[in-house]
């Protein structure tokens, strides 16, 4: 019985680090963080308060974290899984390196990883990590599983056996109900994930973990891939900025508008 | 599978059942695509009561327009269309296959890329062809860098946001419209139980010539009041960066960026907003951009092409009342 949830977390550097902190290896086709803190993919973070929700109204459910990566931060696992989770399962190694991935090769990884959690009900993604701004490993995992999706969801429940997810669209949102097992993709209308307290934090440590290796998954990423980055470059937006200028902010406002008038920009 | 050739559009229809302008824009790139690899330009057109639309297609292309018109196609369902469309590709496979990075876009393409093993490139904001293939470029880390990617599939897929193409010419040569059997599945998984429009606050953002937009700086919903009041008076609409979104100030049909609208308007006006990479992913495209920040070292100002330092409460008073004495030109 019981309701096995899954969330798949990624770590990413912090999406709100200023732009100056995302080096730009063109060489190496890779981004690299300077000086900003790996932190749980924003949407992901959204996920777990989604699974959060659903463990908080029915009986029984345990939800399991997973997260793929090379170098994947304790600190920010343990934090994450102080929130709520019942276990996580890590799986690490050098060519699991966000850069030498594709959502393909991705996709197929954690859906190897996602067979040794045991059992699941319902598996939970952000709607896109915010190092590939893709959106779609959560889609490709659910084909690889053989289970329905639902993307974008604004609100998750479980009722009888099914998921029923409210699902953003432009001018509002549709409901779409699936049977379960299902996967979810999860949108930031979800709301923010809740802060662990600190005791939680300190038992956290206590939560089963499982960590694994490449070897344990059986198969080569360099395989699974796709699609090939070819070259990474930044993104010039800068522009020549007029400043307009008054004695006073009332003339300064009025000003913008001659100034606009008089470039016939208006 | 068969040979993957051909250019193929997934065109979308609008509520009048017209192609969207995002179709028009892709058959525009795909006509640049297709004569710099020399094969056709296609349409893939799903829905009900679709004729028009498809012989409006024929004009810019120089394939085929495949048209599945069925009652069962009229509203997106990802596992009708799915199957539906796997089935068409699977016996005519493409070389690339383009959609547009639309709510229908973002849902499907996934689908069917890992349904059909191709490679799939999402949100591109360039595409071009070099030696025999197509690449393909994409914001990455929420903007802060652009990636340009190869598929290494037969069939290249990828979905694109608005304004990277242009508007297209008819071709020489119209295409052919094929109406195709369909036979939709019996059963899904998936039930779509209605939705639900937000209506009141509604913001046409895509289509605005200018779009005046707030952020956390505006403190609240008053100061959208004004913003409003300035989009009115410029012909244009509201638009806002996320946080007050988050907070319940604007409606979250208003966000413009990575995760929200794409816009790309003559004037677009930025009030109390910083110019996260997230925010300027939405809107560098951008004709001219004004800024109104009190802090003079925001980014913004140098993202922008007229910038004014202040309070947005003592400046847009006497902003919006210059714009009414205005004289038209
Ligand atoms: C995965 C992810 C996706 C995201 N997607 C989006 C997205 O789609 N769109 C988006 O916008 N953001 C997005 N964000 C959030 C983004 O990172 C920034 O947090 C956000 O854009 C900041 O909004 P802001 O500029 O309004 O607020 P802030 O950065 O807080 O800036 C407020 C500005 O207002 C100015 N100000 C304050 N008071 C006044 C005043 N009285 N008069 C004049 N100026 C004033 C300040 O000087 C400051 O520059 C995303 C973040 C993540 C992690
Ligand atoms: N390395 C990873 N570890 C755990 N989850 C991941 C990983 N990569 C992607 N995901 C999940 O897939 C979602 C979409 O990723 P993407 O397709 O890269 O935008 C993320 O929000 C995560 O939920």
């Amino acid at each position: 019985m019981g309701l096995n949830i899954i969330v798949c977390a990624k770590q990413v550097p912090d999406p709100e680090g200023p732009p100056s902190s995302f080096e730009i290896n063109e060489a190496e086709l890779k981004v690299t963080a300077r000086g900003i803190p790996p932190v749980i993919n924003p949407f992901d973070e959204n996920a777990l308060e989604a699974a959060m929700r659903i463990k908080e109204s029915h009986e029984q459910v345990s939800i399991t974290l997973i997260s793929m990566g090379k170098g994947i931060s304790k600190a920010v696992i343990l934090k994450a899984v102080a929130v709520g989770a019942d276990a996580s399962l890590l799986v690490e190694g050098d060519s699991l390196d966000a850069s030498l991935l594709d959502s393909f090769a991705t996709a197929r990884l954690l859906a190897a990883a996602v067979a040794r959690a045991g059992g699941y009900d319902l598996v939970l993604c952000g709607r896109q990590a915010a190092d590939t701004n893709a959106g779609l490993v959560g889609l490709g995992l659910a084909q690889l599983l053989g289970i329905p999706a639902i993307t974008l969801a604004q609100k998750v429940d479980v009722a009888g056996d099914g998921v029923v997810v409210e699902r953003v669209l432009p001018d509002g949102y549709e409901v779409v109900e699936a049977p379960l097992p299902a996967l979810v993709t999860v949108s930031g209308e979800v709301g923010d994930l809740r802060y662990p307290s600190l005791q939680a934090i300190k038992a956290a440590k206590a939560i089963p973990q499982t960590v694994l290796g490449l070897a344990d998954l059986d198969l080569d990423p360099s395989t699974l891939g796709r699609v090939r980055t070819v070259a990474l470059a930044a993104p010039s937006r800068e522009r020549r900025c007029k400043m307009v200028e008054g004695e006073t902010p009332e003339e300064a406002g009025r000003n913008l508008v001659l100034a606009l008038r008089q470039d016939k920009v208006i | 599978m068969a040979d993957a050739k051909g250019i193929y559009i997934l065109a979308e229809l609008d509520e009048g059942l017209k192609p969207t302008s995002l179709t028009l824009e892709l058959m525009g790139l795909g006509q640049r695509l297709a004569s710099d690899l020399a094969t056709d330009l296609n349409a893939v057109l799903l829905g009900s009561g679709a004729q028009a639309a498809a012989q409006e297609l024929a004009r810019y292309g120089t394939g085929e327009v495949l048209l599945l018109d069925e009652p069962a196609l009229s509203g997106y369902h990802p596992e009708i269309y799915i199957e539906v469309l796997a089935g068409l590709l699977r016996s005519r496979p493409p070389l690339v296959l383009l959609a547009g990075h639309t709510s229908m876009g973002q849902d499907l393409l996934p689908r069917l890329a890992f349904a059909l093993d191709c490679g799939l490139v999402s949100d591109c904001v360039g595409l071009r062809v070099e030696g025999e293939e197509v690449l393909f470029t994409r914001p990455v880390y929420g903007g802060n860098a652009l990636a340009t990617q190869r598929v290494e599939t037969p069939t290249a897929m990828a979905t694109v946001r608005a304004r990277v193409g242009d508007a297209p010419s008819p071709a020489g040569t119209a295409a052919a419209v094929i109406p195709l059997e369909v036979s939709p599945p019996a059963q899904t998984r998936l039930e779509m139980k209605g939705k639900e429009v937000l209506s009141g606050r509604e913001c046409p953002l895509e289509e605005a010539p200018v779009v005046v937009s707030g952020g956390r700086g505006m403190g609240g919903e008053e100061g959208f009041g004004q913003l409003r009041e300035i989009a009115a008076l410029m012909g244009g609409a509201v638009g806002a960066s996320r946080p007050p979104v988050d907070s319940g100030w604007a409606a979250s049909t208003c966000q413009v960026g990575i995760t929200g609208k794409v816009v790309a308007p003559d004037i677009y006006i930025a009030v109390a907003i910083s110019g996260s990479t997230q925010h300027l992913s939405g809107m560098s495209e951008s004709g001219k951009i004004v800024a109104i920040n009190k802090d003079p070292d925001a980014y913004i100002f140098k993202v922008s092409d007229y910038g004014v330092v202040g309070e947005w409460k003592q400046l847009l008073p006497s902003f919006t009342a210059a714009l009414k004495e205005l004289p038209k030109v």
